[in-house]
């Protein structure tokens, strides 16, 4: 199962669906947070590469990403770290494009690939840009995911969504990662708008803080990603029991919708 | 066409070449970006290229550039520097605009983009501040709000310029992020257009960003190359210049300055930032030491580390503190049209006293590099009775205080 196919089985009986975001190499026992995470109810697991200059990123992000980096986080060293776990889960990796450019479309690929790696998110690899890599991971059978905006057009969406894999990745506002107060109404208008136009599993992620939040998008769409929040409790000391709590509130909070 | 000169009437010349494909110099620009900038630069590629070939928004523009920026600038015979160097040195005096620098033929051009597009906030990046006071500059004269992110460590160095732009009604956003300095600046300025990109331009201040910025900002800025040929061919009695030098951070006034002269046999020269020299890491030598990456929306040369994370630049300067250049440079560079070298923070020192001793003309420390390497190079690789033209890209006011604090030896290099 791949993660398109594991998505689409637990959407189509009936779940909402739930990918944590954690950052790669954040402490020494961050692979434990990615299993606990996994067992307290996610779908899926997004881990980040940290890069050095992360323009999708506010700043909780790039605290995240700057420690471990400082700590020696390596896009090499995070796949060789995920290649040893089974979470149960399908993992995507999420990065810049400079770090899979630098090593190069076809590595990169083979690499994740080798690691049972399912999927990649590049958030500056649009789809205009996106044929030498896409290329590579299709050969290699790594999911591209794609992101579409609130500023996309109609006829961009549907272009987006046909070359997407795994899911479509909808951005729930305008602006960069990191936690808000509210939900704002580009989450739901988003949502409706991409599953009008596809039945790949369609995710809102950017500014999802909190359990009634993440019901309040899910109910657009087919779920939702949670990554600042999440990672602001692990550069809290919060460690793989206080990521597994804030899962499970994630859980009950979308299967109470 | 005659040469211009001082009060004449601005004439643009022909536009220049686009990329090809999306935004594509040889291997390197395109549109490295988050997916919700995509429509917006869309837009943005619309409008400029329906703007450039319109004969109105030429005219306005050229009357902006004569009448408010003080153009055409004249290119300068360096009498006493020549003896010296025993080479002909000319330079081409963007010092002399208003706001001091090359920036402003650069913003204003998007500050009549920005107009058109029914946009009224402008965000921009600087490194020196010369870029943000000159889009603080434009905003003030067409009553835009501007916001100028700046890095923490530029605002401590070009303390003046943040008043300048304070002064001019824009707001300094210091940014702490990353090496904070110019780099980080762009990546906070492009963390706030994802979010107000509806109504807001984002007033890029040089050659790199994604398509359309490098052909844009080119274009906008190569009046500084087409003036310059047509005078250095009247001083020199109709030839060119063997040599046309200009200092290269992102590389906007080199990019203007060699788009005048790339049909010419002139040897084109970009002079990097060699920091504490090329060997030390410490430095902004992003052609001669970077590698391929994208970065701020465009494919181009990049220093970085064996995992491809960015490197912090290293320069006296804080307009060339920036690990990345131009994506048409870099395309320059691997075609040879234009060869890239550099000059360290001493030989940038020693120009920039030079040119003030020998002319009286007070460089910017970015184009201080240039005269610095020009001095290193004349009789050796530049031989001697060659003619060169210098892009003097700024004045050098807003160096002073700096300089004369490294000059007591108060402040290391």
């Amino acid at each position: 199962m791949n993660l398109e196919s594991t998505l689409r089985t637990a959407r189509d009986s009936g779940r909402k669906l739930l990918v944590p975001y954690v950052t790669g190499g954040l402490g020494r026992g961050w692979l434990d947070v990615v299993r606990a995470v996994a067992a307290a109810g996610a779908d899926a697991i997004e881990v980040g590469i940290p890069f050095s200059d992360p323009v999708m990123d506010g700043r909780t992000i790039q605290e995240a990403s700057q420690r471990a980096l400082e700590i020696g986080a390596t896009p090499s060293s995070i796949i060789e770290e995920l290649t040893a776990l089974d979470a149960g889960v399908p993992i995507a990796v999420m990065t810049y494009y400079n770090p899979v450019h630098h090593m190069g479309h076809d590595r990169f690929a083979q690499r994740l690939a080798a690691a049972g790696i399912d999927a990649a998110i590049v958030p500056d690899l649009p789809l205009d840009e996106l044929d030498g890599w896409a290329d590579a991971a299709d050969a290699a059978d790594v999911e591209t995911v794609l992101l579409a905006a609130p500023t996309t057009s109609d006829v961009r969406l549907q272009a987006i969504c046909a070359r997407s894999r795994g899911f479509v990745y909808g951005v729930a506002l305008l602006g960069i990662t990191g936690e808000r107060k509210e939900l704002g109404v580009e989450a739901g208008e988003m949502g409706r708008r991409l599953k009008a136009v596809t039945d790949l599993p369609v995710l809102l992620g950017l500014g999802i803080s909190t359990p009634a939040q993440a019901r309040e998008a899910a109910a657009a769409a087919d779920g939702v990603i949670v990554g600042s929040a999440l990672v602001r409790r692990l550069l809290e000391g919060g460690g793989p029991e206080g990521a597994a709590a804030f899962v499970t509130e994630l859980r009950e909070g979308l299967d109470a919708g | 066409m005659s040469a211009p000169r001082r009060g004449d009437v601005v004439t643009l010349g022909p536009p220049g070449p686009e990329p090809t494909g999306l935004g594509r110099f040889g291997e390197f620009g395109g549109r490295f970006v988050p997916e919700t900038l995509v429509p917006a630069l869309e837009e943005l590629e619309a409008e400029f290229r329906r703007a450039w070939m319109s004969p109105e928004f030429r005219l306005e523009y050229a009357e902006l550039l004569a009448q408010y920026a003080g153009r055409p600038t004249p290119v300068t015979e360096c009498h006493r520097l020549s003896d010296r160097l025993g080479v002909r040195v000319l330079l081409k005096r963007e010092d002399l605009t208003h706001t001091g620098s090359h920036k402003i033929n650069n913003v204003l051009g998007q500050a009549l983009l920005t107009k058109r597009m029914g946009k009224q906030r402008v965000i921009a990046e600087t490194g020196a501040g010369q870029h943000g006071v000159a889009t603080a500059t434009a905003c003030a004269l067409f009553g835009l709000d501007c916001i100028v992110f700046m890095g923490a460590v530029d605002v401590e160095r070009q303390a003046l310029n943040v008043f300048r732009m304070e002064l001019l009604g824009a707001e300094v956003v210091p940014v702490t992020s990353g090496s904070a300095t110019l780099k980080d600046a762009i990546n906070d300025a492009l963390r706030d257009w994802v979010a107000s990109v509806q109504s807001t331009h984002y007033c890029i201040g040089s050659v790199v960003g994604p398509h359309p910025f490098p052909w844009m900002v080119r274009e906008f800025q190569r009046i500084v190359g087409d003036e310059a040929r047509e005078q250095t061919r009247e001083i020199l009695g109709g030839g060119d210049p063997d040599y046309v030098v200009a200092c290269v951070g992102g590389g906007s006034n080199a990019m203007g300055t060699f788009a005048g002269f790339i049909d010419t046999d002139a040897a084109l020269i970009g002079v990097e930032a060699g920091g504490r020299g090329l060997e030390s890491g410490h430095h902004g030598a992003s052609v001669s030491r970077g590698v391929p990456g994208a970065l701020h929306g465009a494919r181009s040369l990049y220093l970085q580390d064996e995992d491809g994370q960015i490197l912090e630049a290293h320069s006296i300067s804080a307009g060339l503190d920036y690990p990345g250049v131009g994506p048409e440079h870099a395309a320059l560079a691997a075609s040879g049209r234009a060869e890239y070298l550099s000059a360290t923070d001493a030989e940038a020192l020693e120009g920039f006293q030079l040119l003030s001793k020998t002319e009286g003309i007070v460089p910017a420390l970015e184009p201080a590099h240039a005269i610095g390497w020009l001095m290193r190079e004349a009789g050796h690789r530049v031989p001697t009775d060659s003619t060169v033209l210098v892009t003097l890209s700024g004045r050098g006011d807003k160096d002073a205080m700096q300089v004369s604090e490294m000059l007591a030896g108060d402040r290391k290099l």
